[in-house]
Formats: structure tokens, sequence, C-alpha cells
């Protein structure tokens, strides 16, 4: 639940939840959001969920920060209640030239690329956010010994499609894009369709995503 | 191609149709975008009678050069901008909040803005320009809005329709300012840094580094140093919003920003500022000043009364 509303600037509300990042704060995350959007306050201009923050945009002309703090502060949520969740399944490819970060990945996990590759694909992911660009899905949690820190120095192109991995997250390239995680694969499919206003985004909060190995011959048919 | 548009000889730097942007998004990643300088884009669009949701052609630096082909039609442009407008018979500098008339093959040369960085172009008509979510706002990082997504090419044609027939002249007496101070809300992670990174970051210049854009604004100065953690969990931004990454050098999330970020908020640029703060120039020298979240709610209803009598005098 909401522990403290913070202003960030003069026109957002910081909503924080709390220090620790699981699927139960962010389901609260998620819940507020939901139910903020069904509202439809007219000056908020944006909401953004993340792993354990709302993040409520709003515009100035219309209202202040203590005017919609009070508001939010009243809004009530179902912790039991669920939301819809889809499971999606997503093609990658974990060969050259697509699995960028190996043997880095091997080097400092100090574990075989079999044995990379067997974790992360058994993996269920549960996706805690979208975003930094459209419709990158946030994905978690990898075993603690597959957490691996950021690049040292960015990569000024990651390659669209590309699966990184850093902390205890994954996440998808939806464009080619600057990006410091270690990428692991490519999938062919597109995760972000711009042409499809309603729902743009393959992947959204709440959803499960298994990842499903393909050969390079597999990648370059794909349709 | 319609019967009246403009054919683009030389496109620009930065050339991008904008208006009021595209908002609650963020959640799926697609920043707000629009214009830069809300003040100028207002501004351009009510001197053409224009809704105040109106594409407008939004250039940064060096402007495009357009030819125009169909009957009679007004434009104006905003900003502190050099152009000239070329008929078969004569060559005139125009001046920035004045309307013009151009006609058939005439041409209207956008040189560059001065000592600011955008400008914007309107017209007594409108731009033909694709939509999504409602807003024509291109962002050219996610392929997103008029244009396909993209700056304005060399030889493309935009098509203009909807051309009003009556017009009246129009001209303003308005010099925008330039700002000295940057004035700053502290940020949520204000207590990562050093008491010397603090008092640097309101004592010290930085310099607007030449890697900015719509996106992010990037500055130089002293390293501001963090005594916390160089990341913080990834969580929204928005803009105005002042990162500070592991190399100590700040970035200011302009409109186009990424709708998610790691690293710590040292402070965020207060509403009523960031018109002028866009405007700012690579190699300019910026100073920030905290100030407390009342007055900032006070300076931006000042700054909005403000445009208002601009809008006014209109």
């Amino acid at each position: 639940m909401i522990k403290n509303i913070l202003n960030l600037g003069d026109a957002a509300l910081y909503c924080d939840f709390g220090q620790d990042v699981n699927k139960k704060t962010n389901s609260y995350v998620i819940k507020y959001f939901n139910k903020i959007r069904q509202l439809k306050i007219e000056s908020i201009n944006n909401i953004t969920p993340s792993y354990n923050k709302l993040i409520i945009s709003f515009d100035l002309k219309n209202i202040k920060y203590n005017e919609l703090k009070n508001l939010i502060e009243k809004i009530e949520i179902d912790k039991e209640e669920s939301f819809q969740k889809n499971t999606i399944e997503i093609p990658i490819c974990c060969e050259e030239p697509y699995s960028l970060d190996f043997p880095r990945l091997e080097e400092k996990l100090k574990l075989s690329k079999e044995q990379i590759l067997k974790k992360f694909f058994d993996k269920k992911y549960f996706c805690y956010m979208t975003g930094f660009i459209a419709g990158m899905p946030f994905l978690g949690d990898l075993e603690e010994d597959m957490k691996i820190e950021r690049l040292e120095t960015p990569r000024v192109k990651v390659p669209k499609g590309s699966i990184g991995i850093t902390e205890q997250f994954a996440n998808i390239y939806t464009f080619e894009s600057p990006g410091g995680w270690n990428i692991i694969g490519n999938t062919p499919i597109e995760v972000f369709d711009n042409s499809k206003e309603n729902e743009p985004n393959l992947i959204n909060p709440g959803d499960t995503v298994i990842f499903k190995e393909i050969t390079k011959d597999q990648y370059l048919n794909y349709e | 191609m319609s019967d009246n548009y403009f054919k683009v000889i030389r496109s620009g730097i930065n050339s991008t149709f904008q208006d009021k942007g595209r908002p609650n998004l963020y959640h799926l990643g697609i920043p707000f975008s629009g214009a830069m300088d809300n003040r100028n884009y207002l501004l351009a669009n009510k001197l053409v009678d224009n809704d105040s949701n109106n594409p407008v052609l939004e250039f940064a630096y060096q402007g495009p050069h357009l030819k125009y082909i169909g009957k009679k039609i007004s434009f104006t442009i905003t900003g502190d901008v050099s152009f000239k407008i070329k008929s078969k018979t004569s060559e005139i500098d125009g001046n920035c909040y004045e309307t013009y008339e151009i006609n058939n093959e005439d041409e209207i040369d956008i040189l560059s803005t001065n000592k600011s960085v955008y400008g914007y172009l309107s017209l007594s008509g409108k731009f033909d320009v694709g939509y999504q979510w409602g807003s024509c706002s291109t962002n050219t990082k996610s392929y997103i809005g008029a244009n396909n997504g993209k700056k304005l090419q060399n030889e493309q044609i935009i098509n203009i329709f909807k051309i009003k027939k009556n017009f009246n002249k129009r001209i303003i007496n308005y010099i925008n300012t330039k700002i000295e101070k940057i004035r700053v809300i502290k940020g949520t992670n204000f207590n990562y840094f050093s008491e010397k990174a603090i008092d640097n970051f309101f004592k010290k210049e930085f310099k607007v580094s030449k890697l900015s854009d719509r996106m992010g604004m990037r500055l130089q100065g002293p390293q501001l140093e963090n005594i916390y953690n160089y990341n913080i969990k990834s969580e929204g931004l928005i803009r105005g919003v002042i990162q500070v990454p592991g190399d100590g050098n700040p970035i200011i999330m302009l409109s186009d920003h990424g709708t998610i970020g790691g690293y710590p908020k040292i402070g965020v640029i207060i509403s009523a500022d960031y018109d002028r703060l866009v405007q700012l120039p690579s190699g300019s020298k910026i100073k920030f000043q905290q100030i407390d979240l009342s007055d900032a709610e006070t300076l931006f209803k000042m700054y909005e009364m403000e445009t208002q009598n601009l809008l006014n005098q209109i």
C-alpha cells in the first residue's frame, strides 16, 4: 500500500510503496494505477507504475499538488482483487550474432553457456512494468546466481529485439536504443506495435512471460 | 499530392511536427512529446487564428527552406529566428510574431534561431499530418507521430489543406526573455549527494553540452559526488527531472524523455522555467537556484498569466 507521498517537482506526486521489490508490492502499485485510471481525474496527465512507486503527473493549470494528494490519499483498493493477466511466449535465438554478451556472462556468473541458458529458459517471468522506451517490459525475477551488473560502459546501440539481463531482471529492447543490460539473445517478434493504438504493447504489467529457445534457422525463417 | 504544398528544399537540423503532445501513455513507455517551448507554440497558432492544438512545424537551430506551391496562404514564425521570404521579384528579412502572406512559388528560408534553440512555423491552414493516440507530435526515437515518426527530409512534400480564405494581418511585440537562473525543487534522492555536491549544484555554473536534444539536456560542470548509491530501483520520470548518473554529470529530462529511469534525482526544474530552459543552446551557462513548492506554484501562475496576456493581445 502507499507508504508515503512526496512531490516530484511542482507537477507530480511521488507515491512510495516501500523499499521491497516483489510481486505483492508491485500488485498494489498496479491496482492503484488501474483504480486511478478508472476515476478519470481530468487534471492528471500521466500515471507511471514501476516496481514499488507510482508517479502521477498533473496539469498545474488545473490542480495543485496538495489538492491532488488529498484526492489520492482517499482512494482505497481491494487488496485481494485479481486483475487480468496473460501468459506470453517469446521465442529467442541465443546463437551468434544475437548473444552479444557471452562470454562476459560466463565469466561473471561463473557458469557455462549451457547452464546459463538452462536457468534462463526454465524460469517463468513476471512483468513488473513497461517503459523506458515504448513497450519495453521489465521482467523478474532471475535467481540469485544469475544476477549480474550492468555493463560498465553502456552500448550506444543495442539492436532491436535484444533480450537483456541485469540484477534480478530481464528486458526486451523494442527498438534500437542505447542501453547497458547484458544481451543474452534476440527475438524476431514485435513486442511493440504502434499501429495498434488500443494495445500497442505485447506484454503488460502483471503478465507472465515464458521464453522459448529457437535456432538461428528458425529465427531467420520466423513468420 | 494535394493542390497546396511545401516542397522541402532543405530540411534543417531537426524539424518535426508538434502539437500539445500525447498524455496518459507513460505507462506504455510512450513519452509526452509535444512542442518544447509551449508559449511560443501557443503564440504561433493564435497569430494565424488556429485552434491551440493545431500542428506546427518545430525546428531546432537551422530550420527548413521551403518552397510553396498553391493558393495564397499566411504564415508566422515564433521564437527568436532569422528567416527570409523570397518571391520571384523580392527577398525580405522576416520578423517573428508577424504574419506574412505567400503565393505560389514563394519560398520561406529559415536560416537559424538566434541564441536559442527552437522556433515554430504555423500556417493559416493545416499541415496534412498523421496522428497517433490523438496527437501528431513526432517522436523520432520511437518512430511515433507525424511524418512516420521521422524528422523532415530533404525533397519531401508537405501537403496543406483547410486554407483559410479571409485573413487579417497580425503582429505583436514580444521579445523572449533570457533566463540566468533556472529554478529547481529538490528531488526525491537529494540526500544521495554529498554536502559539497549540493553546494556545487547551487553555486557553480554548468554548461549545456552538445549532446542535448528533445530527449534530454546533458550538463557539464563540477561532478556531483554521490555518497549513497549510483542506482535506484527504476521508476517513473517526468519532464524537468535532473538525473545524475555515476559519472556525476547531470542530465535534465526533456519532452521526449524515456519514461523510466534508474539514476538518482537531485532536483526537478519548476514548470514556470521549462520553456526558457529548453531554449538554452549548447554552450550556454546555467546556474540553479533552489526554491520550495509554494513559490514554484506562484511562479507558474505568473508565467501562465503572462502567456494569457500575450495571447489576448492577438
